[in-house]
């Protein structure tokens, strides 16, 4: 086999991830691939463990059992400084875009840079040149208490790609937008995806977003990975599971009634 | 049985938030013996600290000075020993007044501080983006934090004495026409330097307890707006409390 023919290593590889709170089962034996330059969302309801998957991910919460390997190193097992120096491979965009209060725009938009002690000019070029890619050119001296919601996440998205990172988590990245500004960040994260071709993690329950800003859906369901599929299959897949949630019903094989009873029992009393 | 379990509930929080503190205080020695020191974020934590307290403590001393000066002539007129003032204000305020004073002001101002700002940025999961900006959380945002207040607090101590005395002096001399040449001789010459450096050391031993709790409070917070109160309040609380109960044990050791 010619070395250009053979499968190359997944860029994340999550396996047998557990983690529980207080005993309450969240994440039951995960196990996710991500291929190098793959656009993957994990979709699922609310309190199903997106979040926390992806801070397991991130090393933000140490899971119970599993490991995350990332292009076969196991990122769990590292020193903390080891690992926060891998931490230059990876953007985060936070669902509250999580912009620090005290710094300017530009000075949060280019924190890691400034950080690995890039000379602060050249910081405030790239910056800039970021924030013009996200459309907003004239928000630099800004603090964040000045920016809007979509303003704020645009910035959030600038500073998660300034330092060009290869990998690019994305928690809930249209959750409280409106739709047109939903659109808008949709957009620039596609415009990113086949612009850099980088690795990218998603979780949202947006299924137009998820449809738009995939290659691959995953569905999270009872602490499980249940079903993968490709993003054009997310209207024509049969799986019940999937079928429920993407119609929306709250009646079906996902039990999405908190007390362990059948939903039917909770709203139709 | 309510009560067994309130007392047992109580006694569990006193372990946890010890525990806390403790593992705390770890973290940061362990931490400070290697790079980043973050030395700017460190420059403007003092800053803070320090230059932003001195109002307060300022007005704390000065007036402290003051009452200590009519409090003690009042005492010393009885019976004829008024030239003891100055004496007993500097003292007092030099052994002790001052870094409590200082400590409990500092640890409604900052204490406070530290807690509501690490909270909120707890809760905004902008301390979680400081770790996926490669950056270590506890190293930007807990050690200079810590040191600052350790560092600042012996200083602004010694400025609280010296206005505190100024404001004895003040009072003896110009309101109760005591002979000023006295009242700085008694200050100078029967205060010795190991009265003055026990309260620097009670001053930055205070100092360590305000950060280490503020700080944890804060960098452990949870629960919203709601969590970042409680943390606010557990703070300045437990910073108070452990500043006059370790007061005690420091008084005992260094002049036992």
């Amino acid at each position: 086999m010619s070395a250009t023919n053979k499968p190359s290593l997944p860029r994340i590889s999550i396996r047998g991830l557990s983690k529980s709170f207080n005993g309450n089962i969240v994440l039951e034996d995960v196990d996710l691939d991500i291929m190098p330059g793959d656009s993957t969302t994990v979709i699922g309801m609310s309190g199903t463990g997106k979040s926390v998957l992806i801070k397991c991910v991130l090393g933000l919460l140490r899971p119970d059992a599993g490991e995350i390997l990332v292009d076969g190193e196991n990122w769990l097992a590292l020193p903390e400084q080891e690992h926060l120096q891998r931490m230059r491979r990876i953007g985060m965009l936070f669902q509250g875009a999580a912009l620090f209060d005290s710094l300017k725009v530009w000075e949060n938009v280019a924190f890691a840079l400034l950080r690995q002690n890039v000379p602060k000019k050249q910081a405030h070029e790239r910056a800039h040149e970021v924030l013009e890619w996200v459309g907003l050119h004239d928000v630099g001296d800004l603090m964040p208490s000045e920016l809007s919601g979509g303003m704020a996440k645009r910035v959030g998205l600038a500073r998660t790609i300034c330092h060009k990172p290869d990998i690019v988590f994305f928690d809930e990245p249209t959750t409280g937008l409106d739709p047109i500004m939903s659109d808008v960040i949709n957009r620039l994260i596609v415009r990113l995806h086949k612009g850099s071709g980088t690795t990218m993690l998603s979780i949202t329950h947006d299924l137009r977003s998820a449809e738009m800003i995939s290659d691959h859906i995953a569905l999270l369901c009872h602490g499980r990975i249940h079903r993968i599929i490709r993003a054009n299959e997310l209207t024509s897949d049969q799986d019940p599971m999937l079928r429920q949630f993407v119609e929306g019903r709250a009646s079906g094989p996902i039990n999405c009634s908190p007390w362990g009873k059948k939903i039917e029992e909770v709203i139709d009393r | 049985m309510k009560w067994i379990a309130s007392i047992g509930a109580g006694v569990e929080s006193i372990f946890s938030h010890t525990g806390s503190y403790t593992l705390m205080l770890l973290q940061l020695l362990r931490k400070l013996g290697s790079r980043p020191w973050y030395a700017r974020q460190l420059i403007a934590q003092a800053e803070q600290v320090g230059v932003q307290s001195l109002p307060v403590v300022l007005l704390t001393a000065l007036f402290t000075g003051m009452v200590l000066a009519l409090q003690s002539y009042i005492v010393f007129h009885r019976f004829a020993a008024e030239s003891l003032t100055g004496l007993v204000v500097s003292m007092s305020l030099v052994r002790e007044l001052g870094p409590v004073l200082v400590g409990l002001m500092v640890a409604g101002r900052v204490g406070a501080s530290f807690a509501a700002e690490l909270g909120t940025m707890r809760v905004t999961e902008q301390i979680d983006a400081l770790w996926t900006l490669s950056t270590d959380p506890f190293r930007y945002l807990v050690t200079p934090r810590v040191l600052a207040v350790t560092l600042m607090l012996p200083l602004l101590t010694i400025i609280a004495d010296y206005i505190g005395i100024y404001g004895g002096y003040a009072i003896s001399v110009y309101v109760l026409d005591q002979n000023p040449v006295v009242y700085v001789e008694n200050t100078t010459v029967y205060m010795e330097l190991e009265d003055f450096y026990s309260g620097l050391i009670k001053a930055a031993f205070f100092g360590m307890l305000i950060g280490v709790i503020g700080c944890t409070e804060g960098f452990n917070c949870k629960g919203g707006a709601a969590g970042v109160g409680t943390a606010t309040t557990h703070a300045v609380v437990i910073s108070c409390m452990s500043i006059l109960v370790s007061d005690y044990f420091l008084t005992a050791w260094l002049f036992g």
